[in-house]
């Protein structure tokens, strides 16, 4: 099992927890990440300005990974869509791709469209399985209550993604947290949008957007969140002092990235997993699994 | 925005101008329900934003005030209108394909001629300093390195280099 891992943009700088703890638990599972670094930013931010050049962009990253004869592992949602969308728009309007072509052959590239791409949550749940999972589970984390954020571009649009799970009722992220021991919980809005779209465009809009959440897992008296995104991490992690400033309440709640507690799971240390670099801290979520940030037991 | 709508000033082409945009092939098909409105987490912290309004103001021709208002750039991309629209207009889209004209109409949103401005030089959107590259190590990653030169080759090529600002 080898992919070409895709990092795009904000994991790098802003979540190396998710990239430190996504890697050693994929190797363990014996995924082979293959790193590439010719590939760029996906083409997320240009769809806005310029359909075109986004299509552009996401077609020369996946044309790299065509190359070396390799499918593509993403962690970010934004990521997933933007390649996933690119390829559906090319399957639908093959004029679009020859187009396309033409103008990556300034660069020396073509892409042909044969390659899969998908979220390397999408491909725990759906090709390596639950079950498998499971097996690999050696600490079970019985004690604790997650609260799944999916974020919006992990199932919507769902005409891209073959309806591998429901639009606005999933439930992949859910099983793949019962198969760490922990329970799932459920609480409102669930299908609900971080904001983080639209936080350089109007910030106070965006913070509102990623309150109502917060105010919803903090009902459910949830022990932290789970996320599957960079983005969707900043908004929830990064900006929750901003927002109990702003709004004078308080959450504390953790948002953690769902290989971090896989890996607490399969017995990693804490340390192992990046739960130093958690801006929230998750003291009490490991006291209730019978460890500390240092990794202690 | 003036209550009255003066059909004189309406631009009876700008529909056609955002249909054949990639996004707003479905915008006629549009009758007004609302599902996206009632759908909208946006709108639910900010009423400013309506994509039932911004449809109504498209196919009405109103273009100057579609275009030059900041409500086109609110969207944040969520996908639940385009789920739930009973007719299939493809909203999300179709408010990509109204940034698009924006664009080409010589209104872009200061936040996305930053953005386009670090994919230029860096080929992605968060500089990796040596400093990051340190801490990269440190935690046992590798090291990344921007290498733009493709990028700025691809984004001359669709003619969007022109929105950067100060190009080495």
């Amino acid at each position: 099992m080898r992919y070409a891992l895709f990092l795009g943009c904000t994991i790098p700088v802003r979540g190396q927890n998710y990239e430190m703890s996504a890697r050693k638990v994929a190797e363990a599972l014996g995924i082979e990440f293959v790193d590439v670094p010719e590939f760029s930013c996906c083409g997320f931010p240009a769809k806005s300005v310029d359909f075109m050049t986004s299509l552009l962009m996401s077609a020369r990253n996946m044309a790299i990974a065509e190359e070396k004869g390799l499918d593509i592992l993403t962690l970010c949602n934004a990521c997933t869509v933007t390649l996933v969308e690119a390829q559906e728009e090319f399957r639908k309007h093959p004029e679009l791709l020859e187009e396309v072509n033409k103008k990556l052959a300034r660069i020396g590239k073509k892409y042909t469209g044969k390659i899969k791409v998908r979220h390397f949550a999408r491909f725990l749940y759906e090709e390596y399985g639950v079950e498998k999972l499971k097996e690999h589970v050696k600490r079970p984390l019985e004690n604790l209550n997650l609260a799944a954020h999916y974020g919006c571009h992990f199932i919507r649009p769902s005409e891209v993604y073959e309806e591998f799970d429901d639009p606005e009722h999933p439930v992949s992220l859910d099983r793949l947290i019962e198969a760490t021991g922990a329970r799932s919980v459920d609480y409102m809005e669930k299908e609900k949008c971080c904001g983080g779209g639209i936080l350089g465009i109007k910030e106070e809009d965006a913070l509102k957007m990623t309150k109502e959440k917060l105010d919803e897992v903090k009902k459910v008296n949830a022990d932290a969140m789970i996320s599957i995104c960079p983005f969707c991490s900043i908004m929830y992690e990064g900006s929750q002092k901003k927002i109990e400033k702003l709004f004078e309440t308080e959450y504390g709640i953790p948002v953690l990235y769902y290989p971090q507690v896989l890996g607490l799971a399969m017995g990693f240390t804490p340390e192992e997993m990046g739960f130093k670099l958690n801006r929230v801290r998750a003291n009490k979520v490991l006291e209730k699994v019978g460890g500390d940030e240092k990794g202690r037991d | 925005m003036e209550e009255v709508i003066r059909v004189k000033e309406l631009d009876r082409n700008f529909k056609y101008q955002v249909i054949k945009e990639p996004g707003g092939e479905a915008l006629l098909k549009c009758f007004a329900c609302g599902t996206c409105t009632a759908s909208c987490p946006v709108r639910e912290v900010d009423e400013r934003f309506s994509p039932r309004k911004i449809i109504r103001m498209t196919i009405l021709g109103m273009k100057k005030e579609v275009l030059e208002n900041e409500f086109i750039w609110l969207c944040s991309g969520c996908y639940l209108c385009q789920e739930r629209c009973p007719q299939d207009v493809r909203i999300t889209d179709l408010m990509t394909a109204l940034r698009n004209v924006a664009v080409k109409e010589g209104y872009i949103h200061p936040s996305f001629v930053a953005q386009i401005s670090f994919l230029y030089r860096l080929g992605r959107l968060y500089e990796v300093t040596e400093f990051d590259n340190k801490k990269r190590a440190k935690l046992g990653l590798p090291q990344i390195q921007s290498q733009p030169d493709e990028i700025r080759l691809l984004f001359d090529e669709t003619g969007i280099s022109k929105f950067v600002e100060e190009k080495e």
